[in-house]
């Protein structure tokens, strides 16, 4: 499994009430919390993001509440992939379990941005970024995870 | 090599002697919490997945706390859906307003949470159950749904960070104050994936409130989960209350922590968090003069017995000053009913603030408080991320109901003790 797309970047400690604010949580609609996703951070992303653009950003990304809604907003805004040093716990998590891929390296994190092409090939890590041509190992997920992953997320995995 | 107290119950949960930091395990769980927010996200996956029974109808607890009483018509849906949800599969700890209240004053307070529990919750402040003595930990609603279907849920063992606590708190010092110190001190990602465990001799010197508002904001140092042992304080607090019998876990005396950090109680001072973390603290003494438009008093950090009685303490016979809007929220009905018997909603409102039916409203800019442009709010509750109260332009201070309610009177950040 891959990714390519352009990139989106932030910096530390986005939290999941600027991902999507909680003005916008009296609806479980993909498409409605995809169309304020970020805005009180960056007023243009809903604009701008394309199918399969990657968000990249430093420490501790997700931070804060513990709505599903923030990696579903990403998510369903199109976004492929989000790249941090590292990510909130319980955002961690819930993405896994939706089935949007996050990857851990701080290199990568540090190094790309805005605006950079990067790829990511899931299976083994390896984060590359086009526009420089830098290379960064990401650990790829361990099976427990992969497992989640494979099977579309962890309602299906449970499911008998 | 020994485990900590989190280790334990984990390892019991999960039907193992032993785990280590790291380890991934598959564990029990004896309750499984969501809100208005978090569970119709959790019943459309349930559904979805074609799920047609519940794992335990006793062992879930669905509170409609957030945007309830119904905030508007999109809000109302959502707790339409949890109603009936409840309803279908005739889940015995459902609250509906009249009998909710904040979902982390409302668990404890009635007993639905015990020491030795193994709990997840869809709601971030799901840790504040720590606080009795339970491994609980805030987890999405796609962990929620499988948790109601499977009772189980997947978890990374946790290593730990040790607070050890020693000394009294001074007047006017509460829990709220230990907790942001903390977490100015090791910052909002100073404990991620791990759990804090509280420990010393000052444990002892500790309310249950304040232990329930010190665990609860946990998360907030990016922890899995805070914990405190189980002492004479906890069971004298369970006695009636807790509606299991209590599992007394101890960390092993070789149990290994990542790192430890030391608070003496007698030491510290009423403290803030200025805008836009929680990380960002000043004791009162650094704050300077910052005006205020808003002080909001409750939430399921501060919305307990204790806090009301000290903003009342604070509030009797003074004036909310002329500018400001003063919100005061108890954090179930049962502590509002109690405010009415002891006479603090008279206080609050001959004081000019207002005195309301439980909600988180306020806290995430839902309702019952929201702020405009560049307003400025003194707030006991537990984030001051960009827009989390209102407009982007508005600034939240998180301090402790002392602090919140002296500010109320002044018009400015104040410390108690000057009134």
């Amino acid at each position: 499994m891959n990714a390519k797309g352009r990139v989106f970047k932030y910096g530390d400690n986005v939290d999941t009430d600027v991902i999507i604010p909680a003005r916008y949580l009296n609806t479980a609609s993909h498409a409605e919390l995809a169309a304020h996703c970020m805005e009180d951070i960056d007023k243009d992303f809903v604009k701008k993001a394309q199918p399969g653009d990657i968000i990249v950003a430093t420490k501790n990304f997700g931070c804060g509440s513990s709505r599903e809604h923030a990696p579903i907003a990403i998510k369903a805004s199109g976004i492929s992939c989000v790249i941090a040093s590292t990510f909130a716990r319980i955002f961690y998590r819930n993405a896994i379990n939706i089935g949007m891929p996050i990857l851990e390296c701080p290199e990568a994190a540090e190094d790309i941005q805005g605006g950079d092409e990067v790829s990511v090939d899931f299976d083994t890590g390896v984060i590359t970024n086009l526009t420089t041509g830098k290379t960064y190992q990401a650990q790829p997920f361990p099976p427990f995870i992969q497992n989640i992953i494979a099977k579309g997320g962890l309602l299906n995995s449970i499911a008998k | 090599m020994g485990m900590t107290m989190t280790q334990k119950i984990l390892a019991a949960h999960a039907g193992l002697d032993h785990v280590e930091a790291g380890q991934l395990i598959d564990a029990k769980l004896d309750m499984v919490l969501g809100n208005d927010i978090t569970s119709p996200v959790a019943i459309n996956e349930f559904e979805k997945c074609g799920a047609t029974s519940v794992f335990d109808n006793t062992r879930i607890a669905l509170v409609l706390d957030h945007f309830a009483p119904n905030k508007d018509i999109k809000a109302a849906e959502q707790c339409r859906q949890t109603r009936n949800f409840a309803g279908k599969y005739d889940i015995k700890n459902f609250f509906d307003v009249g009998r909710m209240g904040i979902e982390h004053a409302l668990l404890p307070e009635q007993g639905i949470v015990v020491p030795g529990d193994c709990i997840i919750g869809a709601d971030s402040h799901t840790c504040t159950y720590g606080a009795v003595g339970a491994f609980s930990t805030g987890v999405g609603s796609t962990d929620m749904a499988a948790g109601m279907i499977s009772g189980k849920a997947w978890f990374k063992v946790p290593s730990a960070i040790q607070v050890k606590l020693t000394g009294k708190l001074p007047k006017w010092v509460s829990g709220k104050d230990v907790i942001l110190h903390l977490i100015g001190m090791i910052g909002v990602d100073g404990a991620l994936y791990k759990s804090l465990e509280f420990t010393g001799d000052g444990v002892k010197n500790l309310s249950m409130d304040d232990r329930l508002c010190i665990a609860n904001m946990a998360i907030e140092a990016g922890a899995k989960n805070g914990i405190f042992p189980v002492d004479e304080v906890t069971m004298e607090y369970g006695k009636g209350r807790f509606q299991r019998e209590a599992v007394v876990y101890e960390a092993d005396p070789d149990a290994v922590y990542e790192s430890v950090v030391e608070i003496d109680l007698s030491t510290l001072r009423p403290t803030v968090a200025f805008p836009h973390l929680p990380e960002n603290t000043k004791t009162i003494d650094e704050a300077g003069k910052v005006k205020i438009d808003q002080s909001v008093i409750g939430s399921c950090t501060n919305g307990r017995m204790e806090d009301m009685r000290t903003a009342a303490e604070i509030l009797k016979g003074r004036k909310v000053a002329a500018g400001v809007r003063c919100i005061i929220i108890p954090g179930t009905q049962q502590i509002y009913l109690q405010c009415v018997r002891e006479g603090l909603a008279e206080i609050f409102i001959e004081a000019g603030a207002i005195f309301s039916t439980p909600t988180c409203g306020p806290c995430l800019g839902g309702h019952m408080g929201v702020l405009g442009k560049g307003e400025k709010a003194v707030s006991t509750t537990n984030r001051n991320f960009v827009g989390r109260m209102g407009h982007v332009e508005s600034e939240v201070y998180l301090a402790s109901p002392a602090v919140a309610a002296a500010s109320a009177v002044t018009g400015y950040i104040t410390d108690p003790a000057s009134l």
